[in-house]
């Protein structure tokens, strides 16, 4: 499968999820992205050695994939996809710095555990961004970041990218198709030809870029593209964000699985 | 109701890039006609069309829609009245949610926000769309789609229908559909259209286009029994007229 | 190249997020007062086609591998600096949203490294002034190439330097650099002649697309503006080297402005890899996915 048909596929298949039905999809979308933002930012903010203290954010995309219905197979194969670039990213570490830790009765360089600590964090914010759109969806994004003071002008971009993202995808996937059937043997386009396929679906699209605005004027734009999207912040995206802050700021402070591995040892003594 | 809504005097019309157009054109469409435009691919159909909403205005000759002059000061009034579907409904379905593209038209022309719920509503309820307001159009179904173009002109509560190829890439239930909501408006309708059986459906007057001129302009019925017109015009009888035991013709055209 | 969330620090890519969305404010307001109304439809819609050019791969000449349109210095071409600036945007954060790639932290990095050095400098600096309005194919070829080459080594800078001062990754600055201006030299010279490839086909059947009535010049505004932001990022960056340098930075400088002593950091690399430690690992990781597993059962 091209990663045309493998992207529009999976695009197709999270924006059909954020269009899901649970008490979490209904919360207030500027809590979500909130949480998520402030849920990257603790992540980012842990020294390059940290492994223990980040196991506990795992929480964050697991509870918010039970309970809005995205399935961990989905979740996994995504995170599969980016790990080649992740551990291309982080096998560095690894090489460069060597100085020793104890493991039991070996040891290990200590690039190792930063490797660790870049793929979990890989691992982490991938998965949370994945389903803050799974929970949320793009056009409830959208809503939240035009309350949030985004200009109008990128808000517009998004949603009117966003709807035109399958159509294109589907129309360059057909072209790409009708050329793969007629290349016997050599599987890709050449570079010579790149030019004119990627024109032609240039000059396709600048069309319909004006058939869309003629439709436009036909039903009286002026200009201005409105939309009104009323947003309640309740009790509940109240409730949800405050929860999640003090879990994070927890998690942060506080290294939950060390602490929770003292109290088994000495318990276990 | 018998004073004319729509009125094409000697209208001509020229790409800039040189290809033909229009080359005087003339007739009279009154409230609550169903009109067929038919003719061949390149014979002016379509820029006839863009002449009715002030997309193209003409060279020569005059349009009149109710009336007034189309003229470009009077532009933002006539698209008010007159209500255009495009071929493809991709490009006129833009917005984030049906309910969105719906209301697009209503909230251009400035009317309140209590208004316009009203007039989303009731053009999704005539459509059969109703429970569909939140869905974003790229999951629409083609028939769906279909539909949802023609609610996002009918809120504007227009007193002319221009349809481009309604039907084109439709399913045979989805197309059955469509004509069967079509026939229940009684707004005034023009239909530019390769489906010539659809024409046959809907309207009782067809207009007969050939190389930018008016070849024939009368009842659905008598033009396309005229196989000799028809076929000067790269046309056909429509298919549930061909092998037809009244008329006697056999299916297979020659 | 992407910054991806887990290399980048919160200086940095607050800093970067800071100066992407200053950029992002200027653009809108001046996409905003712009005249011509087909933007809209048009941007949306280009965006859209350069997410989609993005995953046609083709047939790099002599090396075994492929390579893809990265379409920011098109967009320049197409648009004017000001809305390419706010569809590459728009792309990335799609992007982020949907595929993970890059992220929602290095959002601001990514803005700038993939967005305003093509659209800020290598259009108007360097394309522009060897391909105006009218230009041969052949001056349209080396004004892409050249144009390509100046944004993506501009680019592989900010990378690098982001990189290197988020501390997250041990890739060493000169390395690190001396590897990504090649390749990314041998990138920006297929970007441009792809660009170009395009550009002259476009011509063939669309000219207007290709140079439309207006073609912004680089006013005393948008260069003072450029120069600006150039400013606020060395000054950032000043910033996050000198926090960096400190073992744990953040700690360290957040002791430094409350002024209390920083607090004893345990030695992380050796608590991972204690007993304590793992069995600790171990057990959160079990109690973590015990949560998902009921709150899934209970839909």
């Amino acid at each position: 499968m091209t990663s045309l048909v493998t992207t529009a596929g999976d695009a197709s298949f999270l924006d059909a999820l954020s269009a899901g039905d649970s008490p979490l999809h209904r919360l207030d979308p500027r809590a979500k992205l909130l949480t998520t933002l402030a849920f990257a930012a603790a992540i980012a903010s842990f020294p390059k050695t940290a492994v223990l203290p980040l196991l506990p954010f795992a929480l964050f995309p697991v509870a918010l994939a039970a309970a809005g219905g995205v399935p961990f197979g989905y979740l996994a194969r995504r995170l599969l996809l980016i790990l080649p670039f992740a551990i291309l990213v982080g096998a560095f570490n690894p090489l460069l710095d060597r100085a020793p830790i104890p493991l039991g009765p070996f040891s290990v360089a200590g690039g190792w555990i930063s490797f660790l600590s870049i793929l979990l964090r890989f691992v982490l914010t991938v998965s949370g961004a994945i389903v803050l759109v799974a929970v949320t969806g793009i056009h409830g994004l959208c809503g939240a970041l035009e309350k949030l003071g985004v200009p109008r002008a990128l808000v517009t971009q998004l949603l009117v990218l966003y709807r035109y993202l399958f159509v294109l995808l589907d129309e360059a996937g057909r072209m790409d198709r009708a050329r793969a059937l007629r290349s016997f043997g050599r599987r890709r386009l050449g570079i010579s030809a790149a030019g004119p396929f990627l024109g032609t679906l240039l000059v396709r699209t600048w069309g319909r870029a004006e058939r869309i605005h003629l439709a436009m004027l036909s039903r009286g734009f002026d200009g201005s593209f409105r939309f009104d999207r009323p947003l309640r912040f309740g009790l509940a995206s109240a409730l949800f964000t405050a929860g999640w802050l003090v879990l994070f700021a927890l998690f942060r402070s506080v290294d939950v699985p060390l602490a929770l591995g003292a109290f088994l040892v000495a318990g276990g003594r | 109701m018998s004073h004319h809504l729509v009125v094409a005097r000697d209208l001509r019309y020229r790409y800039p890039d040189g290809t033909g157009a229009l080359d005087g054109i003339t007739f009279r469409i009154v409230h609550g006609e169903s009109v067929g435009i038919v003719g061949a691919n390149g014979a002016g159909k379509s820029t006839l069309l863009l002449h009715l909403n002030g997309t193209l205005l003409p060279a020569s000759g005059e349009v009149r829609i109710g009336e007034e002059l189309l003229t470009a000061n009077r532009i933002p009034d006539v698209r008010r009245r007159v209500g255009m579907i495009f071929q493809d409904p991709d490009d006129q379905l833009f917005m984030p949610t049906l309910a969105d593209d719906v209301a697009f038209g209503p909230l251009n022309m400035g009317l309140p926000p209590e208004e316009v719920k009203g007039r989303v509503a009731a053009a999704l309820e005539r459509v059969g769309l109703s429970g569909l307001e939140a869905r974003p159009p790229h999951r629409l179904s083609g028939g769906e789609k279909r539909r949802a173009a023609l609610a996002t002109v009918l809120a504007m509560s227009p007193d002319l229908l221009v349809l481009d190829e309604p039907s084109a890439g439709l399913d045979p239930h989805a197309r059955r559909q469509l004509i069967g909501l079509l026939r229940a408006f009684t707004h005034t309708k023009i239909v530019a259209t390769h489906d010539l059986d659809l024409v046959l459906d809907l309207c009782e007057r067809t207009i007969v286009l050939d190389h930018g001129t008016v070849r024939a302009d009368g009842k659905t019925q008598e033009i396309f029994a005229d196989e000799a017109l028809l076929a000067s015009c790269r046309l056909e009888k429509p298919l549930s007229m061909q092998g037809c035991p009244v008329c006697g013709n056999p299916a297979t055209g020659s | 190249m992407h910054m991806a969330d887990a290399l980048v620090s919160p200086v940095v890519g607050g800093t970067m997020w800071a100066a992407s969305a200053a950029t992002v404010a200027v653009s809108s307001r001046r996409v905003q007062q712009g005249t011509d109304d087909r933007r809209v439809p048009l941007m949306g819609v280009l965006g859209a086609f350069v997410f989609a050019a993005q995953m046609i791969n083709f047939q790099l000449p002599g090396t075994g591998s492929s390579g893809h349109l990265g379409g920011a210095l098109l967009l320049a071409i197409l648009l004017g600096p000001h809305a390419a600036f706010l569809v590459v945007v728009s792309i990335l954060a799609i992007q982020a949203l949907l595929f993970g790639d890059g992220g929602l932290l290095a959002l601001g990095c990514n803005a700038f490294n993939m967005g305003f050095f093509p659209a800020f400098v290598a259009y108007p600096l360097v394309y522009r002034p060897l391909a105006p309005a009218g230009a041969t194919s052949a001056r349209r070829l080396v004004g892409a190439i050249a144009a390509a080459e100046v944004g993506l080594v501009l680019g592989a800078f900010g990378v690098v330097f982001e990189t290197t001062l988020s501390g997250i990754s041990d890739l060493p600055f000169r390395p690190f650099l001396t590897a990504m201006v090649p390749i990314h030299l041998a990138i920006g010279l297929v970007e441009g002649a792809v660009t170009a490839g395009v550009l002259t086909f476009v011509l063939k059947t669309r000219p207007d697309v290709v140079d439309p009535a207006s073609s912004p010049a680089p006013t005393t505004t948008s260069r003072l503006g450029a120069a600006f932001l150039a400013a606020a990022l060395l000054v950032g960056g000043v910033l996050s080297w000198f926090a960096s340098t400190k073992p744990d930075g953040l700690e360290w400088s957040i002791a430094k402005v409350t002024g209390r002593a920083a607090p004893v950091e345990p030695d992380a690399a050796r608590a991972a890899t204690s007993l304590a430690g793992i069995g600790g690992g171990l057990a959160t990781l079990a109690l973590v996915s015990a949560t998902g597993w009921a709150l899934r059962r209970r839909r």
